[in-house]
């Protein structure tokens, strides 16, 4: 049994397509402490969402994982039933969704929906389980939350629906939060709203987070440990600070380099990163970043890096590292 | 750029209402989608206009190329007026209002032109590349269309010609010609999008939120690529978009728009670091920074409540019920478009309280 909350080791999960197969996720591991806000970062296509369906266990048809272990709260989920799981989701972990206009039933009240949650988990009668679903929606900042209650999805705005999805995430208080892209679509300050939110739920609550984004700020500014994915692996992990000020993989720094900043006094030229991103039905041999790397060597194109660990929390999978690693050996060993 | 270079785009008094759907017929409600909207835009600049969805900062860009017949207003370009809707008072050179001799303003003479020749000068890149390419034609054709429109091409070859040309100027190559739309992927597909825009050689470009649909590793490809196309054609952007750190990057003047309004105007510089606007400034402080230390030290000013709708705004300034300053002049009286600094502009009754 691990010791953490969530504990992925080496977990290989591939697309079975008519066109073939897509390795979604190659020998991912991730971990996360009780309490920790982790921040997966990564293009479309990545893998940060396929990551985090597989800890709720719904990873969609045609779909499977083909090795390694994932590990939440004490279960192996890759070994887990359809009904075990469904034990687990809702109650121990939640997520929410990007679209909060596609991922609420239009058919059913918000009260419906969220006391759904509340009587699957729990003896709780339909009448508590009212009650229940009213101090949840005043918890995400909900006002006459008995009059909203009655209300269908569509009755409220984008950032009202967010919040009820929260608020039916939250029902039964879980361990684990994930977020995939909460705030994409989102207007900025509803954005701002939304995050705090979060941020305030997890203090109050004491509940670890994933958050899922491709947007460097949200990060920054709300994640304990930051790991970044391209291609179906994590290529770099580290704490915040780690990743932004000592970056060591080529294609962290080109993601860092890449966006505008408002603070910044004098426009410069944005130092892009050039090429596409990587076809996953034919991914390269080697270091999938190699194509678009403007230090690639000859080995990453041959073959996948190990790891190069910085210290306890901060490793990253890069040819470079190795190569800076053996150099330094060599001139304490003379 | 120096702002002595002439005005290349101008609208003034510039207004587009959309009726609501379903309302009766006796008494119409309309969206006020721009509402009284007046800028201008040197040759070879870039005025960016952010705001929140619903803003009207869309509907301003296509109502400027008369994508949309304008409510009223006039829209200038290159010293033509190529709109006018014969009930907005003329301007002049200083932009002060053409008086007669009682003194009352004197209005402009209703216009409208036939478009035609002002399509090829200005052009209009799209948000969503997967939409706005026709899946049916390949993709020398969507480029080739506007120069057939345009008949700039005398013969076949020369069409081809042009085409591999603008191909490769946006960095796609000559065996891309034959292929569709969903060959691509989102970023090539918008720099086939920038390509058709280029083919008939405009001077001014709309650029609507150009880069929200792609990665963020592709976004700074196609900023790039942007701003080098400008310094090489000399040409001059309307760059519309939600996120103001990329609109501050490529702008040189920046308009912000709230329900709308445009709520506060000036320098990117200006706007960014020495805004007035309680809007602005919640839109900035709203914008996560991607570096811990200052977000950590940052302090955000969240705004409650969400925008209200566009149908039915609030009276006196669209902003107040959002507004930490708001008290009961914004709720009677509609705030004026004042000059706080040089070329800064803005619009709110309590500037002297916003520190």
């Amino acid at each position: 049994m691990s010791e953490h909350l969530v504990d992925i080791k080496n977990e290989r999960l591939s697309f079975f397509t008519p066109a073939g197969e897509v390795k979604a996720l190659n020998d991912v591991s991730l971990y996360l402490e009780d309490g920790e806000v982790l921040g997966i970062v990564g293009e479309s296509g990545s893998g940060k969402s396929v990551t985090s369906y597989s800890i709720m266990g719904i990873t969609a048809d045609p779909g499977r994982i083909i090795g390694g272990t994932v590990e939440f709260n004490g279960h192996h989920i890759e070994k887990l039933s359809e009904k075990e799981m469904r034990k687990i989701r809702g109650k121990e972990v939640s997520m929410i969704f990007q679209d909060p206009m596609t991922s609420l039933n239009p058919v059913y009240t918000i009260g419906n929906q969220i006391e759904e949650a509340i009587l699957l988990h729990t003896d709780k009668s339909k009448a508590e389980a009212r009650e229940r679903a009213v101090e949840l929606l005043r918890l995400v900042g909900i006002n006459e939350p008995e009059k909203r209650i009655k209300q269908y999805p569509h009755e409220l705005s984008g950032g009202m629906r967010q919040r009820v999805m929260i608020a039916i995430a939250l029902a039964c208080e879980p361990k684990l939060l994930i977020a995939d892209e909460p705030t994409t679509a989102l207007d900025v300050t509803i954005q701002a709203q939304i995050l705090e939110l979060i941020m305030e739920l997890k203090e109050k609550l004491g509940m670890a987070v994933i958050l899922i984004t491709h947007d460097l700020g949200i990060v920054s500014s709300m994640c304990d440990r930051i790991a970044v994915m391209y291609a179906g692996k994590v290529i770099e992990c580290g704490s915040t600070d780690d990743i932004f000020y000592t970056p060591k993989h080529e294609y962290t720094r080109g993601l860092l380099r890449s966006v505008p900043r408002l603070d910044e006094k004098e426009s410069q030229r944005l130092v892009a990163i050039e090429g596409t991103p990587v076809d996953m039905l034919n991914p390269p041999a080697g270091c999938p970043f190699a194509p678009r790397c403007p230090k690639c060597m000859k080995i990453c194109l041959r073959e996948m890096p190990p790891y190069t660990y910085f210290s306890d929390i901060h490793y990253s999978a890069c040819w470079l590292n190795q190569k800076e690693e053996f150099e330094n050996a060599g001139k304490e060993e003379s | 750029m120096d702002d002595t270079s002439k005005k290349l785009v101008e609208i003034q008094h510039l207004k587009q209402y959309f009726p609501v759907a379903g309302s009766s017929i006796l008494s119409r409600t309309y969206v006020k989608a721009v509402d009284d909207v007046s800028f201008f835009i040197r040759k070879g600049q870039t005025l960016g206009l952010v705001g929140e969805s619903g803003c009207g900062k869309t509907t301003t860009g296509r109502t400027l190329l008369q994508l949309y017949e304008p409510t009223a207003g006039r829209i200038i370009y290159d010293g033509n007026v190529i709109f006018d809707s014969g009930n907005v008072p003329l301007y002049d050179e200083n932009g002060k209002p053409v008086l007669d001799g009682e003194g009352k303003p004197v209005l402009g003479k209703k216009t409208k032109v036939n478009m035609l020749p002002y399509r090829r000068k200005m052009q209009i890149v799209f948000q969503d590349p997967y939409a706005s390419l026709d899946p049916r034609m390949t993709v020398g054709d969507i480029v080739g269309e506007a120069i057939d429109i345009h008949k700039l091409a005398s013969s076949k070859a020369e069409r081809r010609d042009k085409i591999i040309t603008m191909l490769e100027r946006v960095g796609l190559n000559s065996e891309h010609a034959n292929r569709y739309p969903h060959e691509f992927s989102g970023g090539q597909r918008q720099r086939v999008g920038i390509a058709r825009a280029l083919a008939v050689d405009p001077e001014f470009i709309v650029c609507d939120e150009p880069i929200s649909a792609l990665d963020v590793s592709i976004q700074a490809q196609v900023i790039n690529m942007l701003e080098d196309l400008q310094r090489e054609f000399g040409l001059t952007y309307l760059f519309i978009a939600h996120d103001l750190s990329v609109v501050k990057h490529i702008s040189t003047k920046i308009g912000v728009m709230y329900l709308g309004k445009l709520v506060e105007m000036a320098d990117s510089y200006e706007l960014t670091f020495h805004s007035c606007h309680p809007y602005t400034r919640s839109l900035i402080s709203a914008i996560p920074i991607a570096d811990p230390i200052t977000s950590r030290n940052s302090k955000r000013i969240v705004l409650q409540g969400d925008i209200p709708s566009p149908v039915n705004p609030p009276s006196g300034c669209h902003f107040r019920t959002r507004c930490p300053y708001a008290d009961k002049l914004c709720a009677e009286a509609e705030p004026k478009w004042g000059k706080v600094g040089e070329g800064h502009w803005c619009a709110c009754h309590h500037l002297d309280r916003v520190d």
